[in-house]
């Protein structure tokens, strides 16, 4: 699904190295992208694809890798080197239980190193965080826009459930590589012109000073252009749970369950969780009475939300890490837990 | 209207296939429909379980807190998810390995002897098709037309399967009706 979202998207170079959950991706493009005259190889290794991403999208390709967590942070260096050297690239992250190898279950443990950066140097990474397959589709497409927009490596974070669910899909309208705007800065041979050059080495300081600036410049346009959130039902809200990805969805149909039952409850999710919709978040923290955090992990985006939210209202945790796939009715439990004050389900986080 | 199927098994019983085939027959159908996968990391052996929701309106979380339809192919799966059934919910046990009843007389049971009805056919590699045929006429999620077209696309490209598959949806579906 996002194999063919990215194809249609004008995605002509993919290289990556096969890891559980998210082999469907790579199987699907090693069939699709000849079909278009794209390339799709299978790297040698993690570090060896996102190398030639670096390389495919400095000769002006749309280029994207994947991998799932291990991998991801193996790829790590090269994103930075992207962030250094401006150039546009998709990442997909299809996140599974960690630390170290972990295991293949759906979990949401990197959200740090997704919006943190995760390589070195002051840089950031755009991250889209859609929570079925139909965004997935159009997000795809926001990837790639994003990233030639403000020439930058922009990261689809999923999670192990994400990359197995099935459901129907309208896909965009397709692009044609040949229509989109020519990129003024790639070396695709200097015959006729002056010769370029892309390097993120710069040894002088005021140069590297300089270019810092400029990179903070661009992102924050990013952060004044491109948050995106979704609300459900945060009108009179008393409680509002803030969840990304499949993990509001599953907040989402617990909220359905309690409907009619205690207060009307909420759901706040951030569609970019970098830049996180922290302004957004604040406004409605300061008509709510709570704040319930769900995340697949042991507690990451809990700490954005600490910074938008402060003592506005009182916060609450739940975060079921390790690959568990919580039910509708568990997240219920924590919300009703959240209601009375029991402390039976998650946590009061004290700010 | 929200209906919740869980399908579970061994890996290698077609488990993941009957979920495929009633998520796209809903898809042709044209309601909303999930379909979510569990599984280890084996080819066969281990266990299997896929969730399918199918509803006329939007589906939040593709994760049943409880199903309406639980499809036990084998032992285990009915110890696990029996006691999570809803209410007058439906329990299709595949009784060709499974004698056991759930410990509860708040759910419909029907039991399908797959492996038998499937030799009848042609071959026990149809027991799944049986059984989604069944689920089918039962519930009246599918048609016999939209299961069949459901099949066909769900394995796509794979024709040489089509005519066994049939033949063990159409068993599946009689085997109800003859019930009836």
């Amino acid at each position: 699904m996002l194999g063919e979202a990215a194809v249609l998207a004008g995605c002509r170079f993919y290289a990556g190295y096969p890891i559980t959950p998210q082999n469907e991706l790579p199987e699907y493009l090693s069939g699709r992208l000849p079909q278009v005259g794209g390339t799709f190889i299978q790297g040698e290794s993690e570090i060896a694809s996102i190398n030639m991403i670096i390389g495919a999208t400095a000769a002006g390709a749309r280029a994207m890798t994947s991998s799932s967590s291990p991998g991801i942070s193996l790829k790590q260096e090269g994103i930075s080197y992207l962030a250094g050297m401006e150039l546009p690239a998709v990442i997909a992250n299809t996140m599974r239980g960690g630390p170290g190898l972990g295991n293949i279950a759906p979990s949401a443990a990197d959200y740090f190193q997704a919006t943190r950066g995760g390589g070195h140097g002051d840089y950031r990474t755009p991250v889209l965080a859609p929570s079925g397959c139909q965004e997935l589709a159009e997000m795809t497409f926001l990837a790639f826009d994003i990233a030639d927009k403000y020439r930058t490596p922009v990261m689809i974070l999923g999670d192990g459930m994400m990359g197995q669910t099935m459901e129907p899909v309208v896909f965009p309208d397709p692009i044609d590589p040949k229509d989109l705007p020519r990129r003024d800065y790639i070396l695709d041979g200097c015959k006729g012109r002056e010769p370029r050059a892309i390097y993120s080495m710069i040894l002088d300081i005021n140069l590297m000073y300089q270019h810092n600036l400029k990179l903070l410049e661009k992102y924050e346009q990013i952060t004044a252009n491109e948050t995106r959130w979704d609300t459900v039902g945060t009108d009179g809200a008393e409680i509002v749970v803030v969840a990304y990805g499949t993990a509001a969805r599953i907040a989402e149909s617990a909220i359905e369950e309690l409907a009619g039952r205690g207060p009307k409850i909420g759901l706040f999710r951030p569609i970019t969780l970098w830049p996180f919709p922290t302004k957004q978040l604040r406004s409605l923290s300061e008509n709510v009475s709570k704040i319930a955090v769900f995340e697949f992990s042991a507690g990451q985006m809990l700490e954005d939300v600490i910074m938008s939210v402060g003592d506005r209202a009182e916060i609450y945790f739940y975060g079921v890490p390790g690959g568990i796939v919580p039910t509708p009715a568990e997240v219920a439990g924590f919300l009703s837990s959240v209601n009375s004050g029991d402390g039976k389900v998650g946590r009061r986080i004290e700010v | 209207m929200i209906t919740r199927t869980i399908f579970s098994g061994f890996g290698g019983q077609g488990v993941l296939l009957m979920g495929y085939v009633l998520s796209h027959g809903a898809m042709l159908k044209g309601v909303n429909v999930t379909y979510f996968p569990a599984y280890g990391a084996e080819m066969r052996g281990g266990t299997a379980n896929c969730t399918v929701t199918i509803s006329d309106r939007k589906i939040a979380s593709p994760v049943a807190s409880q199903p309406d339809i639980l499809v036990a192919m084998n032992l285990p799966s009915l110890d696990k998810f029996g006691p999570t059934v809803v209410e007058k919910g439906l329990v299709f046990i595949n009784s060709s390995l499974v004698n056991e009843e759930p410990p509860r007389d708040d759910v419909e049971v029907v039991k399908v002897p797959t492996l038998e009805l499937a030799n009848e056919v042609g071959s026990e590699r149809a027991a799944n098709m049986v059984m989604i045929g069944a689920v089918c006429a039962k519930s009246g999620l599918l048609s016999l037309k939209e299961t069949i077209e459901g099949m066909k696309a769900a394995l796509k490209a794979k024709e040489k399967f089509f005519d066994l598959n049939e033949k063990g949806i159409r068993r599946g579906f009689d085997f109800i009706n003859q019930a009836r």
